[in-house]
This record gives C-alpha cells, sequence and structure tokens, in this order.
C-alpha cells in the first residue's frame, strides 16, 4: 500500500535475521571449532519512477529523477574461517588444527561431512570418533593395551604399547581442504558438508601444499569474539528500533489522512 | 477551491515519497558500502491564465551522499574497503562493468574473486581468477599477491589487480540494482590514487540521527499538506452551505 511502509519492513527483517546470527556466534563462544557467522545486506531493487535526463523541453533535460529504493535484505550468512585460539588441555586425543584444513568424518549414513573440532574419544572398537560418536576417515584404531598415544604435527599416530620398547605406527591423520571454505554447508554438531559452491575436497597430509598443522593435546576454541558480538547486538538493536520507528511513523501519516479527512 | 486541493495533495504525495527514500535508507543502515540517496523537492509551476497560484511539488532524488562509511575492522582476508572516493569495479548482471563501495568478497570454487552478491571482480583484463591459495594479500593499490598451495611464504605471486576507479560524481548514477553505472555506458578508466586496504569493511554511510530528524519533519510536513486539504473541504462545504439558504 505505502511503499515508505514496506521499506521499513525489510529493514526489520534484516535486522532480525542480524540479530539471530549474532546470538548463535554467542551462544557458539565455547564451542570447539565454532567459527562465526555474519549475515551480508544488499539494497533492494530501485523504483525508477521519473527517469533522469528525461527532456523537460526541447532543449532541456530534467537534472535529477525519481528513484524509491524499496529496502534492504539479506543475501547470505556467511561463515568467516579465521583461526580460533588453541586451548591446551593435555589429552591426547584432543587434536587441533593451526592453519587450513578440516578432519573429515564419516556419517552414519556412509557420507562424508568435515569439521574443525578436534576433540576425538574412542569408540568401543579402539576407533577414533568424535564425540558424537562418528568415525573419523581415513579411520584409525587404538590397539588394546596401548600405553600412550602420541600425535605428530604431521598428523602420524603412533602408541607404545606395553612391554614394547619401539612406538608403533598405527595411522595418519589426514586433512581436507576446500578452494571456498565459506561455501560449506553447516550440518549442526559442529560438522559441514561439501556443497557446489565450497568446490571439491582436496584431501592431503598435514603441513603439506598449504595444509595447516596438527597439533596434539589442544582444541581450537571459537573464533567468537564476545566483545564485537555485544558492539554487533547493540547496533542491530538501534537499526531495528529505529525502523520500528519509521514503520509507526508512516501509519501515523496515515492513520492522520484517515482521522483529517 | 480545486486549486488548493490538488496543490496541496502534490505535497502530500511527494512527502510520502520522500518518506519512501528516507525509510529506505533507514533499512540500510547495516548494508556494507551503502551509499545514502538524498532526496529534494522542486517548485512545478503550472502556467495559465489569472492569478499564478499554482505551484506543484514534485520530489527528485538528486544523488547519493558520497561521504565515507565508518571502517570497521573484521580481520577476514577477503575483506577489502577503500579509503576516500573510489569504486571497485565489478561485472554486473548484464555483464557490462558497474561499481561498488562493498568488499566483502569471496572466492568462488572456481577460483574467481566475487563480491558477496555472486557478481565477478573486475580485473585491469577482466574478471580475476585466483589460483588455490594458503594465504592471499591485496596491496593499497588493489594488487593481489597470494602464497599459492604448495609454496613457502617467502614465494608469493601477484595474480591480478582489481579494477579501482574514481570518476567524476555526474558521470555516475545508480541503477535500478543498487550498482553504479557511467552514465553515458562507457567504462571509467582505472585510478592509481584510490586507496584500498584489507581486512576492514566500510559500513553504510546512512546518518540514522539525521534520518530520523528528516523522518519527523516529513511526517509533521505531511500532516501540514492534510491540514490544508481539510481546510479546503472545509472552504467548500461552508461555500455550499451559503448557497442553500
Amino acid at each position: 500500500m505505502n511503499p515508505a511502509l514496506w521499506a521499513a519492513k525489510t529493514g526489520l527483517d534484516a535486522q532480525q535475521t542480524r540479530l539471530a546470527v549474532t546470538s548463535n556466534n554467542i551462544a557458539n563462544v565455547s564451542t570447539s571449532g565454532f567459527k562465526k557467522g555474519r549475515a551480508v545486506f544488499e539494497d533492494l531493487l530501485y523504483q525508477n519512477v521519473r527517469q533522469v535526463g528525461g527532456s523537460t523541453s526541447q532543449d532541456t533535460v530534467a537534472p535529477s529523477g525519481v528513484h524509491l529504493g524499496t529496502g534492504v535484505r539479506v543475501v547470505a550468512t556467511e561463515k568467516l574461517y579465521t583461526q580460533g585460539g588453541l586451548t591446551q588441555t593435555d589429552n591426547a586425543l584432543d587434536v587441533a588444527v593451526e592453519g587450513r584444513g578440516f578432519f573429515q568424518i564419516q556419517m552414519p549414513d556412509g557420507t562424508n561431512a568435515y569439521t574443525r573440532d578436534g576433540s576425538f574419544q574412542l569408540s568401543a572398537q579402539g576407533q577414533m570418533v568424535t564425540s558424537s560418536g562418528y568415525t573419523l576417515q581415513p579411520g584409525i584404531s587404538i590397539p588394546e593395551g596401548a600405553q600412550s598415544i602420541t600425535i605428530g604435527r604431521d598428523g602420524v599416530v603412533s602408541v607404545r604399547i606395553a612391554g614394547q620398547a619401539n612406538p608403533v605406527q598405527v595411522g595418519q591423520l589426514q586433512l581436507t581442504d576446500f578452494v571456498n571454505p565459506a561455501g560449506l554447508q553447516p550440518l549442526g554438531e559442529n560438522l559441514l558438508v561439501e556443497t557446489v559452491a565450497s568446490g571439491p575436497a582436496q584431501t592431503g597430509t598435514p603441513g603439506q601444499n598449504g595444509l595447516g598443522v596438527t597439533t596434539q593435546g589442544s582444541v581450537e576454541g571459537s573464533n567468537v569474539n564476545v566483545v564485537e558480538e555485544l558492539v554487533n547486538m547493540i547496533e542491530t538493536q538501534r537499526a531495528y528500533e529505529m525502523n520500528s520507528k519509521a514503520i509507526s511513523t508512516a501509519d501515523q501519516m496515515l492513520e492522520y489522512v484517515n482521522n483529517q479527512l | 477551491m480545486d486549486r488548493m486541493l490538488y496543490v496541496a495533495m502534490t505535497g502530500a504525495k511527494e512527502t510520502l515519497r520522500a518518506q519512501t527514500v528516507n525509510n529506505h535508507n533507514l533499512a540500510n543502515v547495516s548494508t556494507t558500502g551503502f551509499r545514502a540517496d538524498l532526496a529534494a523537492f522542486q517548485s512545478r509551476a503550472v502556467d495559465g491564465t489569472g492569478f499564478a497560484s499554482r505551484v506543484y511539488a514534485t520530489n527528485g532524488t538528486v544523488g547519493w551522499d558520497d561521504t565515507s562509511g565508518a571502517l570497521q575492522t573484521t580481520g577476514r582476508d577477503l575483506d577489502v574497503a577503500i579509503h576516500g572516493p573510489g569504486w571497485i569495479a565489478i561485472q554486473g548482471p548484464d555483464g557490462k562493468e558497474a561499481y561498488t563501495r562493498a568488499g566483502d568478497l569471496q572466492v568462488d570454487p572456481t577460483g574467481q574473486l566475487m563480491t558477496a552478491s555472486g557478481r565477478p571482480v573486475l580485473g585491469d583484463g577482466g574478471p580475476i581468477s585466483v589460483p588455490p591459495y594458503t594465504s592471499i594479500f591485496f596491496a593499497r593499490d588493489g594488487s593481489i599477491s597470494i602464497v599459492a598451495q604448495g609454496q613457502t611464504p617467502d614465494t608469493t605471486s601477484t595474480v591480478a589487480r582489481i579494477k579501482l576507479v574514481n570518476p567524476a560524481e555526474k558521470d555516475i548514477e545508480r541503477g535500478d540494482d543498487g550498482l553504479f553505472r557511467m552514465k553515458d555506458g562507457s567504462e571509467a578508466p582505472a585510478d592509481a590514487n584510490v586507496n584500498l586496504s584489507s581486512g576492514v569493511l566500510e559500513s553504510s554511510n546512512v546518518n540514522t540521527a539525521e534520518a530520523m530528524v528528516n523522518m519527523i519533519e516529513l511526517a509533521r510536513q505531511f500532516e501540514m499538506q492534510v491540514k490544508a486539504i481539510r481546510t479546503a473541504e472545509e472552504n467548500g462545504s461552508a461555500a455550499s452551505q451559503l448557497l442553500k439558504i
């Protein structure tokens, strides 16, 4: 009915989405390997009411036209893959990735998912699994009777078995990288899946071809900056209030017409 | 009576339009690199016989606010912002060159450098492709250098240079899709004096306090116009009462 009302309504919608993204970031401030999100806005189409440069007479043209903007929309909620801080846990099965790369995880349905959360545990069969119990790919089994587990910077996993002098190598962790990690689709449970936008998975040895290195005994914390998120929240709230004020003003203008005429 | 009614009506109609422009600006307070629209009224005299009392108002979008928005540090490698005047050249939906200030860039799976809305960023020789990299740097002049995958940090290679332009404000216009283009359809020449920095984004340049005051002012103006319409109506009914006697 009134474009002024609808332009302000799109502003409310956009700020609402931004608040949802911000609250999700704050809620995940302690989630291992979590990467913060960000809402990206773009102005909506403009209505060309009067063409700039149209002829006003045979020799003159209008120096300005009328372009009515129709508001704003959220084009993307993208993830920011900056490095999170490493927290030392001294747990042998906690592995953090320093640099690029994801651990590949096999989902129960046989498909692959990817994660930065390296707080692994052992299953009943001695397999390295995530906190949700999904198997790490390529699979690594820790033999029974292992006294200690060592994971190198290049992902080599070796164990010392009781009664044996030399450590035994049981496998090597691999990392997977994508051309555009922001294109990965988040699944929840700290897992991401490959999409057309992310590009194909490229698996390799940690520390080679630009892949990050693995650090044992640490987990990568969330890369959410709480202060930044709180400032974002203040900004979002004020922008929301201003847009709702714009709606109520447009409403009052129409109400005034209804009452007066 | 009709003159007063219609003059007041155009006033009310155009004020509503100006309010739309203002609300559009308010809706875009968080849009990266957004340029606020400026609206202005013009008087349009209607020529004719008798006393020249009919002057209609028309609202025009006279351009945009060209002050820079605040720079926000994000720390993301692919976020770039322009210091001072200038524009980033991108490929518009029609395949032609268009300009934007929004520098939240992405690299798509084929390695092409894109804006957040999926439009290719142009370099001096067309759309920019970035080979797989470990790290990426943007120089002040828009040059992109990378450490390619499998290389050590001491071997950086320059990939391309983002086309940065700085045409005069009178030569560019905002299209219906919010992107800026040259009025004559040509391509602006690259300008070496435009400064780019990475790890920061330029926020919208909408001045919220000004927009709020503007909104109040427009609302009151609108009420005055409506009041004038109401008075015209009262005058009319008083005149018809007079004839009834």
